[in-house]
């Protein structure tokens, strides 16, 4: 880091409870622009809870989350949500909408009919052929609905790219494809993304900064380079140590499968 | 079955007045039920307790439910003052609406749970506000639920519109009914069939509206929505108020009345009158329906006037009953009482004459010595009424059973032996038909039950219809009643009201009263 980009997004002090549960426990943190943050940790670690925090889908109880410089309880919620991406594991497409009104919804609302050659180009972008623009969400497979939540996502140009376990939902081939080409836009639109996700090997493969989140707090904030290298404190490591393992036991394996030939 | 068809035909003016009463009771169902279903899907305790009242409301028979509104809109006269209606449409429309409630309310409410989780959080997520989800969302996801649930109410609607013929509102009920008083079958099965037709009708507009609206297919669900409208704005035309001067007559639901109303508007459209006929009423609803105006003429019976209206319990006689009940109608509501119609309708006890001899009863004083191991048969509203507890309590009766019988069907009970003893009325024609004993009332506990003819207050001051009625007073004899009400009721060789009615002005133009 050797000059300071600008700060996309802040939570300052942000704590949330449910029901008595501590969800976040005051936190703070800084997103720069252009990074991609994952966000990873165990079921109930909290880290689904500090990602709403950001399209206000649940408010802090205590502290303000900055984007952009102004709180984001400055703006009725709709307008600031037009303002961001989100991906979600539900994927949730408009089952009555085809296609081309699931990814034109963003626009529609902010009360711009999307073109068709802009739908074309958000396909293309999520590697998906024009004609896919007038077919119907049950029409399609979970890797193909996923790619149309993620280019309805990104129809309004947004700034910043919210995903909650976007791709929990998929087989490990869909995973890892759906994985690279949305690494691939983030850096060809210039997009800051967050992605929250429990999987480690995923986050050290698309991420450039790793928070990891255990209960209601963020206990390593590393790069991947970092975290292979032992760094960010036993919790983290000891998600590492899954993947790592993993690589470890398959590149033993295969010598083996070699000799058996 | 030409029968039926022929009657069939003569009720398009029913028919239309069914299909605009339950259009309108479904259309305020669904604008009460559509806000109520969003509130309830944003709220569960909201949803608990709207639910639970649909529920509460559900398990009124629906019978009940329209005559409770009656009270409930005579209390509320304080509020609206007097010109608010306690008869008629309007009861029929809020009952009707409160039952078409649920199943709108609870599609709509399942269907929002049984919207997927990811595209409301996706409607939140893209930016959409609380209309916009409702409008973009919400609302085309639940159109098909919600569309089968007024399908059903649509169904229990038109169903349960054939009851508000009890609280005066002209329906399919109407011929139901009377069919079913008189033991005229074919008017019963004409009317069933009738609004079972138009249920099923109504059932399939509907269903293709609401598949329309599952495939998305939108000129299916608009072409068939201006279809159903049409047939509905159809009914409205038909029903157009075209005229304002009718003279209509109230008439509860038996043989007699039925048969009296028609000798009454008969006289009257020969007085050149226009006459309507609102048959079937609740004995209780017929003498408000007369001084609120809802009707114009009605005929009642002095006994029955000074238990229920009067809330008298003693026993004057006979011509201090009838002079009181005058004066008290005239300076309560300024009813007028045209005068006695010349027979007594006296609630009696009967027996079978064998039956009578073997057990050698004469009396109601004999009676009360066997009633221990005797069955009593009652016209439905007899054992809750004041006069048999004055006569219960005179003679100390008390029986072994006492089973409610609809008055058509108690004459068969007592000669199949189902009952020893029934209340019978003295001028119905099957008294001496089947050959029944009357038990002599010898402490007088039964009051007088003269037949009178009541005109509203208003019409009260058409002079020309009130001497064009004139001739009636005193002119008719308990044996031509009883003649008269036993061609309509007998199985063989059946009239109608309207023939009896005429063949009993022709006896009394024959013997003109002394």
């Amino acid at each position: 880091m050797d000059q300071d980009p600008a700060p996309l997004l802040r939570f300052e002090n942000v704590s949330k409870s449910f029901a008595g549960t501590v969800a976040v426990s005051a936190t703070n943190c800084v997103i720069t622009q252009d990074s991609f943050v994952a966000l990873v940790g165990a079921s109930g670690s909290g880290k689904s809870t500090l990602l709403k925090m950001v399209n206000r889908l649940g408010d802090p109880d205590g502290g303000r989350v900055i984007f952009e410089g102004s709180d984001v309880r400055d703006a009725p919620p709709a307008a600031l949500r037009r303002r961001m991406g989100y991906v979600f594991q539900g994927v949730g497409l408009f089952p009555h909408m085809t296609v081309a009104e699931n990814i034109g919804i963003g626009p529609r609302l902010a009360g711009v009919k999307a073109t068709t050659s802009r739908i074309s180009e958000l396909l293309e972008l999520v590697e998906l052929e024009p004609e896919y623009a007038q077919r119907m969400p049950h029409e399609l497979s979970g890797g193909q609905r996923q790619r149309i939540g993620v280019a309805r996502a990104l129809a309004g140009d947004p700034h910043l790219l919210l995903m909650d376990e976007p791709f929990g939902a998929l087989d490990p081939v869909t995973r890892d494809g759906l994985g690279k080409s949305v690494r691939a836009l983030h850096g060809r639109l210039g997009l800051t993304t967050i992605m929250v996700t429990h999987d480690m090997a995923e986050a050290l493969l698309l991420a450039d900064r790793v928070l990891v989140m255990d209960s209601g707090q963020i206990v390593a904030d590393e790069t991947p380079q970092a975290l292979l290298a032992g760094k960010g404190g036993d919790i983290a490591q000891a998600l590492v140590a899954v993947p790592r393992e993993q690589a470890r036991a398959l590149a033993k394996l295969a010598p083996d499968i070699g000799a058996a030939r | 079955m030409n029968e039926i068809l022929t009657i069939m035909a003569g009720l398009g003016d029913k028919l239309s007045a069914h299909i605009l009463l339950a259009a309108s009771a479904l259309a305020l169902g669904i604008s009460v039920a559509l806000p109520l279903a969003v509130w309830a899907s944003r709220s569960p305790s909201v949803a608990r307790i709207v639910l639970g009242f649909a529920s509460l409301i559900q398990t009124i028979p629906a019978l009940a439910l329209l005559a409770l509104f009656f009270p409930i809109l005579l209390s509320l006269r304080a509020v609206f003052g007097d010109g608010l209606p306690t008869l008629g449409f309007l009861p029929a429309l809020l009952a009707l609406a409160l039952y078409a409630l649920l199943p709108i309310l609870r599609n709509t409410v399942t269907a929002r749970e049984q919207m997927a989780g990811g595209v409301l959080e996706a409607a939140d997520g893209v930016g959409m506000t609380g209309w916009q989800k409702l409008r973009l969302v919400e609302a085309p996801l639940a159109a098909p639920y919600i569309m089968a649930g007024i399908r059903t109410a649509a169904v229990w609607t038109i169903g349960a519109a054939t009851l508000s013929t009890t609280i005066g509102q002209p329906s399919l009920g109407d011929p139901i009914f009377a069919g079913l008083q008189t033991q005229n079958w074919a008017l019963v099965l004409a009317g069933c069939i009738a609004s079972a037709a138009l249920a099923m009708i109504a059932d399939a507009l509907l269903g293709t509206i609401e598949r329309g609206f599952a495939q998305r297919k939108r000129w299916m669900v608009w072409g068939w929505m201006v279809l159903a409208l049409a047939g509905i704005a159809a009914a409205g035309y038909a029903q157009r108020p075209n005229d304002e001067n009718s003279i209509v007559i109230g008439a509860k639901n038996f043989s007699e009345q039925y048969i009296l109303a028609r000798l009454i508007g008969q006289r009257l459209e020969n007085a050149g009158y226009s006459v309507e006929y609102r048959n079937g009423l609740g004995s209780a609803v017929v003498h408000e329906a007369l001084t609120s105006g809802a009707i114009d003429i009605s005929i009642d019976y002095t006994g029955t006037l000074w238990t229920n209206q009067l809330k008298r319990e003693d026993n004057p006689g006979r011509e201090a009953m009838y002079n009181q009940l005058v004066k008290w109608e005239r300076e309560t509501s300024g009813t007028l009482v045209l005068g006695r119609l010349g027979f007594e309708n006296a609630y009696a006890l009967a027996m079978r004459e064998d039956r009578a001899a073997q057990l050698g009863i004469e009396t109601m004083d004999d009676l009360a010595r066997q009633a221990p191991r005797l069955t009593i048969g009652g016209d439905v509203e007899f054992f809750e009424r004041p006069e048999w507890i004055a006569v219960r309590e005179a003679y100390g009766l008390k029986f072994d059973r006492q089973r409610n019988f609809t008055s058509t069907f108690m004459y068969d009970a007592l000669t199949g032996g189902e009952a020893d003893v029934i209340s019978a009325y003295t001028s119905d024609g099957r008294v001496a038909a089947d050959r029944l004993r009357v038990l002599e009332d010898t402490r007088g506990a039964f009051p007088s039950y003269d037949a009178l003819v009541l005109i509203s207050p208003e019409t009260a001051q058409d002079q020309r219809l009130v001497q064009a009625l004139m001739p009636l007073v005193g002119a008719i004899s308990v044996e031509d009643m009883r003649e008269a009400n036993f061609a309509v009721d007998r199985l063989e060789d059946k009239k109608s009201p309207a023939e009896a009615a005429r063949e009993l002005a022709n006896k009394i133009a024959a013997e003109p009263p002394p």
